[in-house]
């Protein structure tokens, strides 16, 4: 490797962060030269963060887990960025996402904020790198201030929007800032008992202290601020209509990472910052987690069922993924920690695929209530199949990916005696197949009204069919959006077979031997 | 035993899914339909070259992908695999051929979707016949229940919808609600899902569980149909006919049951099962199954709808025989699978043939119709035969062995419902051919006077079946032997 | 009575926790989304304060080395400067957070017309 890009390679950890930061700020400043140039800033800001991602994938892979100090400083004084296995893998996962919805999104984000877009990117931007960086900082105050730049930078994104937009932004500021704030008083408890911010010294310290009122106040604290801003239920409540609303650019990427990423840290914090007998030895926080969960898959997937508009239902099933996520963590047991972690990846990959082939619907039939979906089989039949892929793996059928983190959560489920939260898991499945089987029937078996007899073309092979429905003309959505939406469905598959190798060198490593 | 690593198995799966890329890019029929026969053939000359390895008491090994600990996706040929392989690829040839004579008969709509789902419905048939485990073969049951719904649904009406959603309802929900989770509490007592002689569960869970798991396995897998888990084979009789042929009397259905079978003898192993007693509770579902649904059937006017009853029955015959547990049970189970596919597609040939002929599809429309259609209602009479179980069609032999399982397992009750199935199966059937060949033709039926043979696409298929009938009673010596390989190698011995 | 000399003496952390809660009451309870966020900045701000608190030291000073102070340096007579500097940080935050509500706020009355969150649900509900 050549000099520079040792030099380089040695920043990983921080570039990740910084790369798109600072590129996300030329995009901005391309709005005042040309705004020709905002997209490729963005777009090289992303790039360089997933190079920078899979590259650290590649080394703790290997063995070797990442430790980089801000300035050179030593924690405890020093902020420390440290990467093992599983956020290496959640960032590549983050960049990937972020990416593809970039490049996907270039056509209706141009069209829909015009002189705006270059903001639109640079907040896209900041919106990601925020995410990386509280995936990658071991300085709890640090992750503090990332977490406010995602959100800050969400709140805006989604306040792009129109209509609505703007109000369910503003509610989802207001849940959001009580989360952070939440935390951030956890941070306050925790700093208060130990005088150290690096969760690395701070579990050494406590592990030393033993049982301490304060910490277990911390604790509360910071878990309730993570289950507010992963909009956990019940508080779950302003996750539907910003995401309703936001504009589907926006909705995409925020739906597939923002509450994964909140998931991500509520199960660092518990792993690897407070002592592990706090959260599993009495068995009454992590039942109490368990059973919430339980009743959190439930009322999301009637309230989803309820729904009469595609995207409106899927920010329901949204809500319901978060509840598998903290049930199979708090199940506390190995496979179920396996199946939430799994299941961080495998969910980003398939809430991006399947929000990404409705953006698609959308931008056709400029709508999305149920009633707006007929004769899409025959209109758009590669976004349909990957609307099918996608569902399946919501449902949970292999080989798609979603099957095999659900295989994880419930066999965690069965081994630890929670059938409730098995039967939830399962039922969920057969909910997810109502839900998208009432979409499918619509596209397959109706026919828009207005182009019934008008716009039909002949049949191929005969002048007068005796069933089936008058065809129609192919109008599929443009090829910039297409083609990354049948990446994404295709990645669905091969996550699904890759979950071997991705368990074995990711997600088994990060979890710690006394896991049983 | 000889074992052998080999790519063969999947190639064989794979052809069929291959080829739907080139049927749906074809600009016309023709190329569409001669990239199935290529499909078809490959396929069914890959299934047989692993034949003479595996008679020989071989099995074929190939591991696809290592997803979980312990269950990767894996593929084992091994005798009762590659007997189902063989039906299933053997008669996706002759229903190819006859697909085209029916669909283009009927100048049905939407030809290159049917013939991709067809496609990849053979695919997924073959990946549950060379399953090495558990985890495998849900993966390829549940592919199937999703690439038949599109041909199911295939005329798009109101029907094709209500009919549609009850098929998945069915087969979606058992699994998984039922097979999935019984899947996984195997996987979490057991650490594996491989199919083993004598199972994986033994000394993990005690009797109660496992009869709960048996039936969770048993009705799971729904596309077994099983009372009251059968209702969705009726409906299906809405695709077109020869979707009702290959995959509602022999691929999905079969399916169902060599799940079910492989489930019960390979996870849950003869041994614990029948130690338990739990066989005798599953052979008791089976019984009711085969009566009620011959009685069923006698009631049906619709052809097709008689039909599809007599297949709930005699799949039950197959689940029996794996519930009885004896050595020649099993084999007469295996056979019968092969038997009973004959004897069904023919049956289903001639009902499509019939139809695509004369529109007829009530039986009570059918008088004299062998007079102007000998050859069709011949070829029939001799699905029939099979199905009933009467020499010289060969599905006289796997009922031969069904019977003498009963006998070894000394559960005589099960003999007389064996009998009992097959009065009434000649009563549902014979009159149709009685019908047909003695009663005058009632002249308002036929004011068309031009009705006669069926086209030639779709009576050289059938005759062929039906002469496969009656070759099988003669000439069983290669899945004979399969069968009997198969049951030596479930029992361990 | 241990109980109040521990409510007295930990005054400074009950002043804070009052303005908590307070916050968080007027953020869910009060209709008017200037009030709302109102109460959204005493939320914050009483975070700010209980770090600030939780820092300070009777008889200490800043850590501000000078010439004079060559040699042994006491701890002890010294504030914590971190929870300072991280409030800093905070505070920062807490105004971008107050900055993008309000323009929020102002989008949102640009298109209804209002900032009262019941006539808002109105409005939507009968569009």
């Amino acid at each position: 490797m050549d000099p520079i890009m040792m030099e380089f390679s040695q920043h990983s950890p921080v570039l990740i962060v910084m790369a798109p930061f600072l590129l996300g700020m030329a995009a901005a400043a391309a709005g005042w030269a040309n705004r020709k140039w905002a997209f490729p800033m963005a777009f090289l800001g992303l790039l360089s963060g997933l190079i920078a991602a899979i590259h650290m994938l590649i080394k703790t892979a290997k063995g070797e887990i990442l430790v980089y100090h801000m300035a050179g400083w030593l924690p405890p004084f020093g902020i420390a960025y440290r990467i093992d296995t599983f956020s290496a893998l959640i960032l590549t996962a983050i960049m990937a996402v972020a990416l593809i919805n970039l490049v996907a999104s270039r056509a209706s984000a141009e069209k829909d904020f015009t002189e705006k877009a270059p903001a639109w990117y640079a907040l896209y931007v900041f919106f990601v790198s925020g995410l990386a960086g509280m995936v990658a900082t071991e300085d709890i105050f640090n992750l503090y201030v990332l977490l406010e730049i995602a959100s800050l930078s969400a709140y805006a994104l989604i306040g792009m929007g129109h209509n609505r937009a703007p109000f369910a932004a503003l509610n989802y500021l207001l849940m959001g800032t009580i989360g952070a704030s939440f935390y951030l008083m956890g941070v306050a408890y925790i700093y208060i008992a130990t005088g150290s911010l690096n969760m690395t010294d701070i579990a050494v310290i406590l592990q030393e202290m033993g049982p301490n009122p304060t910490i277990t106040m911390a604790f509360a604290l910071c878990m309730t601020g993570l289950l507010a801003k992963m909009a956990a239920f019940p508080v779950h409540g302003w996750l539907p209509n910003a995401y309703t609303f936001a504009p589907d650019a926006t909705t995409n990427v925020m739906a597939a990472l923002t509450t994964k990423v909140s998931i991500y840290i509520m199960i660092r914090l518990v792993l690897s910052l407070f002592p592990l007998s706090l959260a599993f030895d009495t068995g009454i926080i992590a039942d109490a987690m368990v059973w919430l969960a339980t009743i959190g898959i439930f009322a999301g997937a009637f309230m989803a069922l309820a729904q009469k508009s595609f995207k409106r239902m899927l920010t329901y099933i949204v809500v319901v993924e978060v509840a598998y996520m903290v049930g199979g963590f708090w199940l506390g047991n190995r496979a179920g920690m396996t199946g939430a972690m799994l299941h961080i990846l495998n969910d980003a990959a398939m809430t991006l695929c399947v929000f990404m082939a409705v953006a698609n619907i959308r931008a056709r039939r400029g709508a999305d209530a149920f009633s707006d979906l007929k004769g899409l089989f025959q209109t758009m039949p590669f976004s349909m199949g990957a609307l099918v892929i996608s569902g399946l793996a919501i449902i949970g059928i292999p080989p798609t990916c979603g099957f095999f983190s659900k295989w994880y959560l419930i066999s965690g489920g069965i081994e630890a005696g929670h059938w409730g939260f098995v039967i939830a898991l399962l039922s969920a499945s057969i909910i997810n197949a109502i839900l998208f089987f009432k979409v499918f029937e619509i596209a397959f078996f109706e026919v828009p009204a207005e182009t019934f007899g008008q716009n039909s073309r002949e049949h191929e092979s005969d002048h007068h069919t005796h069933h089936g429905l008058p065809s129609l003309a192919m109008a599929e959505a443009r090829i910039s959006m297409l083609i990354p939406l049948i990446i994404m469905a295709l990645t669905l598959l091969a996550l699904g077979f890759m979950t071997g190798g991705i368990v074995n060198l990711f997600i088994d490593p990060a979890i710690p031997g006394q896991v049983l | 035993m000889e074992t052998l690593y080999s790519i063969t198995p999947l190639l064989a799966l794979l052809v069929s899914l291959a080829a739907v890329p080139a049927i749906v890019s074809s600009r016309n029929m023709n190329a569409r339909e001669a990239w199935t026969f290529a499909a078809a053939f490959i396929k069914f000359g890959l299934v047989l070259s692993m034949a003479p390895f595996v008679l020989q008491g071989g099995t074929i090994h190939f591991t696809i992908a290592e997803v979980i600990p312990g269950v990767p996706i894996a593929l084992k040929v091994d005798a009762f695999g590659l007997l189902f392989a063989l039906v299933s690829s053997s008669l996706w040839i002759v229903t190819s051929a006859y697909s085209i004579g029916y669909m283009r008969g009927l100048d049905e709509h939407s030809q290159t979707r049917y013939f991709s789902f067809f496609a990849i419905s053979l695919s997924a048939t073959i990946g549950v016949a060379f399953s090495a485990n558990l985890l495998t073969m849900y993966l390829f049951y549940e592919m199937l229940s999703f690439a038949t719904y599109p041909l199911v649904a295939h005329n798009q009406d109101h029907e094709g919808r209500v009919s549609g959603r009850k098929y998945i309802a069915y087969l979606l929900g058992a699994s998984v609600l039922l097979a999935f989770p019984a899947m996984l509490y195997v996987y979490v007592q057991a650490g594996t899902l491989d199919f083993t002689a004598g199972g994986v569960v033994a000394g993990n869970v005690n009797s109660g569980t496992l009869l709960v798991l048996a039936l969770m396995l048993t009705f799971g897998f729904a596309k077994a149909g099983i009372m009251p888990l059968h209702s969705w084979l009726p409906v299906a009789m809405v695709a077109p006919t020869p979707v009702s042929a290959l995959l509602h009397a022999v691929a999905v259905v079969k399916v169902g049951v060599f799940c079910v079978f492989r489930a019960l003898t390979g996870t849950l192993g003869t041994g614990p099962l029948s130690d338990a007693g739990i066989g005798t509770i599953i052979a008791i579902f089976a019984s009711i199954t085969i009566l009620v649904s011959s009685l069923m059937a006698l009631s049906q006017d619709e052809l097709k709808r008689r039909l599809a009853f007599s297949t709930v029955g005699q799949l039950s015959y197959i689940v029996l025989g794996v519930a009885l547990l004896t050595p020649a049970a099993l084999q007469g189970a295996m056979m019968h699978i092969t038997m009973h596919a004959f004897g069904k597609i023919t049956l289903f040939f001639c009902a499509g043939a019939i139809f695509v002929a004369s529109g007829k599809k009530y039986i009570s429309q059918m008088k004299g119709i062998g007079r102007r259609m000998p050859i069709t209602m011949t070829a029939f009479f001799i699905g029939a035969l099979s199905v009933i179980g009467l020499p010289p069609a060969g599905g006289f032999l796997s009922k031969w062995y069904l019977v003498i399982g009963t006998l070894e397992s000394g559960q005589i009750a099960f003999l007389v419902v064996l009998l009992v199935s097959s009065i009434l199966n000649a009563a549902y059937f014979l009159p149709i051919v009685y019908r047909a060949f003695f009663c005058p033709p009632e002249e308002d039926l036929y004011k068309n006077e031009s009705i006669k043979e069926s086209p030639p696409w779709c009576l050289y298929p059938l005759s062929i079946t039906a002469i496969g009938c009656l070759v099988l009673f003669f000439y069983p010596q290669p899945f004979f032997r399969l069968a009997q390989l198969a049951v030596s190698q479930i029992m361990g011995g | 009575m241990d109980a109040i000399p521990y409510f007295i003496g930990k005054y400074n952390y009950w002043g804070c926790i009052f303005l908590f809660f307070l916050g968080m009451y007027a953020m869910i309870s009060k209709t008017n989304l200037i009030k709302k966020i109102i109460g959204l900045n005493i939320f914050q701000t009483s975070i700010i304060l209980f770090f600030i608190s939780a820092s300070f030291k009777h008889d200490a000073t800043l850590p501000i080395l000078m010439e004079e102070h060559k040699g042994a340096i006491d701890p002890v007579m010294y504030l914590n400067p971190l929870p300072h500097v991280l409030m800093l940080t905070a505070i920062v935050v807490a105004v971008a957070t107050l900055g993008v509500a309000l323009t929020l706020a102002l989008k949102v009355y640009r298109i209804y017309g209002t900032l009262e969150e019941d006539e808002i649900n109105h409005a939507i509900q009968s569009h």
